[in-house]
């Protein structure tokens, strides 16, 4: 704990620096702006706006798009609320409440405990980061290439056995986004590997932003235009300094479920799969579980928007724990920036802590502040944000396109990736319609080299042994809890079958 | 085409990609090299032997109607999302087309008018402001600021006197 705190205060005055400073507001607001579209989330966002942060130096637009993630988080629930839209999914749980509050009038409301719930949860989650961060990273400094093979596998397998999606449609999505990481140069020989039709521009390979861009940025927006048509409703809201006042005091009615919520969601948001949105429903789940009255949620209980809100923002944080310790990241949007530390020259992982302590502690005080600077903004420019969701979509979706376009040009800076992102783009949103998870993809586009190299080093270690991976004690754990997080869901189906059999068998003989 | 038939057309499509990639892999050593330990191509042909599979068994259950695409008999695309998709669709292809023609800046240009007046029709002054706007602020942040030039095709020597001015 002494040996945090000096690095905790370096870290956040690292943060203070005027550019930073400057990067976490300018982050939160777009964050907010981002949570707050229908459509549009944390993931789209970063995406988005990644090629941009080559303006400033890696820890500015680390934290620039950490404050945009952390921003989103916040920014989901205004068009939860005042439209009965979710701004992201991970704000799904926050209509069910919200959308009534907002009928009855008391948007005011639903918008204050949204935005301090966000508080607490970020609050809460940020310190349990700060703890649980560097031990982890010091003990994941002995791991091994079959020890980091073994976690990518066991990061994947979560997908398969917690994601709740179609199972054979994850895998495919898993695979497809390997197999892209893996055009271009081979790593060991050099050779050239599945250059399509001799295209030179597949010789640098796929860059993970095209196929992020594309399936976030243009696959995202036809899927928002399919399902919105456009179309959204915005519900009045009524806002003044004394019925804000008024609202913030009304805390002690959900502060127990809120913190309740926020530790369900941190440690929720770790896991690879899960991630905010689950663990906004979870929280729901509970805080209405554990509620004197659970008739009223559902119909406009400010415990069930604060409950989902808390466990959203601190699954934000939680999953930049693996992200950060040991280079597994913990969401898409993770993924995302995992990506974009590579491009910066960083090498994810636990030697981050030792090599590149100012850009971890820096990070981890931008959330400290980022959280701050978001309730503030939030709190202080909540109509000017409902003022911003009646944008048509006919002005915000060209602006999308282009950002998209030109976030596709500038890393490799050819037009071959352009079209490779448009291409990702419509097939994302074909297969998505289809039920194809999409976000495994994107995690696999960027853990694919570092998936391979584990994988080809430890075989050559091993002799080409794939017992290596069980018989080291650690590797063997990430193994064995892969293989039972893809067993599980067929468990789970074969209980329920024999479960059914045996209902409808009690319903055949209901004498005996 | 109903959501059952997408659904099949999907998966056979996929299934044959990974074919596809199995068969670019093999073109690379797919077993052991002596002192490299797995060939080049070993990783993606494995790889995309578990993507057939995967599409495989999306086939079989298909077959079985076990996923809820399978037994769903609704319009993949409707008449209403195809237009409204198609549009957008078919306005970032222009775009893409433009770019090589006649540079990204009058293309966007072009690309903003199209979408601003003819799809939201919007006001001519609003639609001249963004027009012209976004543009610039494109040039401004990716010329100026973060020195990666876009591509202009033939309108490069409109650029020469603004390069001029930039780099003086």
């Amino acid at each position: 704990m002494d040996s945090i705190l000096p690095l905790l205060g370096a870290g956040i005055l690292e943060a203070l620096q005027p550019l930073n400073l400057m990067m976490i507001f300018i982050g939160c607001a777009i964050g907010l702006l981002v949570g707050a579209m229908p459509g549009l989330g944390s993931v789209n966002g970063v995406a988005i706006l990644l090629p941009i942060t080559f303006l400033v130096p890696p820890t500015a637009a680390i934290i620039f798009l950490a404050a945009i993630y952390y921003g989103a988080m916040y920014g989901g629930a205004i068009s939860s609320i005042t439209l009965g839209i979710p701004g992201a999914s991970t704000a799904v749980a926050t209509v069910f409440d919200g959308r009534p509050l907002a009928q009855q009038g008391k948007a005011d409301q639903a918008l204050s405990a949204a935005a301090v719930a966000s508080f607490v949860g970020g609050t809460i989650s940020v310190v349990l980061f700060t703890l649980f961060a560097p031990p982890l990273a010091a003990f994941a400094l002995k791991f091994g290439p079959p020890e980091e093979f073994a976690l990518m596998v066991l990061a994947f397998a979560t997908f398969i056995g917690l994601g709740g999606d179609d199972i054979p449609k994850t895998i495919f999505s898993i695979l497809i986004g390997l197999v892209l990481a893996a055009v271009g140069l081979d790593i060991i020989s050099g050779q050239p590997r599945l250059i399509f039709g001799n295209l030179p521009g597949f010789l640098h390979g796929v860059n993970f932003l095209v196929l992020a861009i594309g399936i976030y940025g243009i696959g995202e927006m036809l899927w928002t235009l399919e399902t919105t048509k456009g179309k959204v409703v915005v519900h009045k809201v009524k806002l003044s300094v004394q019925s804000m006042l008024r609202n913030l005091a009304d805390i002690k009615r959900y502060i127990g479920t809120t913190s309740l919520g926020s530790l369900l969601g941190y440690f929720v948001g770790t896991l690879p799969a899960a991630g905010a949105t689950p663990a906004s429903l979870m929280s729901y789940g509970i805080a209405k579980t554990f509620s004197k009255n659970p008739d009223s949620f559902g119909k406009g209980n400010v415990s069930g928007v604060a409950a989902p809100e808390a466990a959203n923002n601190a699954a934000s944080t939680g999953s930049m724990l693996p992200m950060i310790t040991l280079g597994i990241p913990g969401s898409p949007t993770t993924a995302i920036l995992l990506g974009g530390m590579i491009i910066w020259g960083l090498r994810p992982g636990p030697l981050l802590f030792t090599e590149h302590p100012d850009f971890v502690w820096g990070l981890i005080g931008s959330l400290y502040i980022a959280n701050l600077v978001t309730v503030l903004i939030n709190l202080a420019f909540i109509p000017v944000f409902v003022k911003v969701l009646t944008l048509p979509f006919t002005i915000l979706a060209p602006v999308i396109y282009i950002l998209c376009i030109v976030g596709g040009y500038a890393p490799t800076q050819t037009m071959h990736d352009v079209w490779l992102m448009f291409l990702f783009g419509i097939v994302g949103y074909l297969m998505r319609k289809l039920n194809y998870p999409v976000a495994p993809a994107v995690l696999a586009i960027v853990l694919g080299p570092l998936a391979e190299r584990s994988l080809r080093q430890s075989l050559l270690a091993s002799q080409g042994d794939m017992l290596t991976f069980i018989e080291r004690p650690i590797s063997g754990v990430c193994i064995a809890f892969a293989v039972a997080l893809m067993v599980y869901p067929l468990v789970r189906k074969w209980r329920a079958s024999k479960q059914k059999q045996r209902a409808t068998d009690a319903g055949k003989n209901p004498g005996d | 085409m109903t959501v059952r038939t997408a659904e099949l057309a999907m998966a056979l499509i996929c299934a044959l990609c990974s074919i596809g990639l199995m068969v670019k892999s093999a073109e690379l050593n797919i077993g052991w090299v002596e002192g490299r330990g797995p060939g080049a191509g070993a990783w993606p042909f494995w790889l995309s032997a578990g993507m057939l599979a995967a599409s495989l068994l999306t086939l079989w259950r298909w077959h079985k109607r076990r996923t809820a695409e399978s037994r769903s008999t609704a319009l993949y695309l409707s008449r209403e999302n195809a237009l409204v998709v198609g549009i957008s669709a078919g306005s970032i292809l222009f775009l893409l087309v433009a770019t090589h023609l006649i540079g990204l800046y009058a293309a966007l240009f072009l690309f903003l008018l199209f979408y601003l007046k003819f799809v939201g029709r919007h006001s001519w002054p609003l639609t001249a402001v963004l027009t012209v706007a976004l543009p610039v602020f494109i040039f401004c942040l990716f010329e100026w600021a973060l020195k990666i030039p876009l591509p202009k095709s033939v309108t490069e020597p409109l650029f020469y006197p603004i390069y001029d001015l930039m780099y003086s």
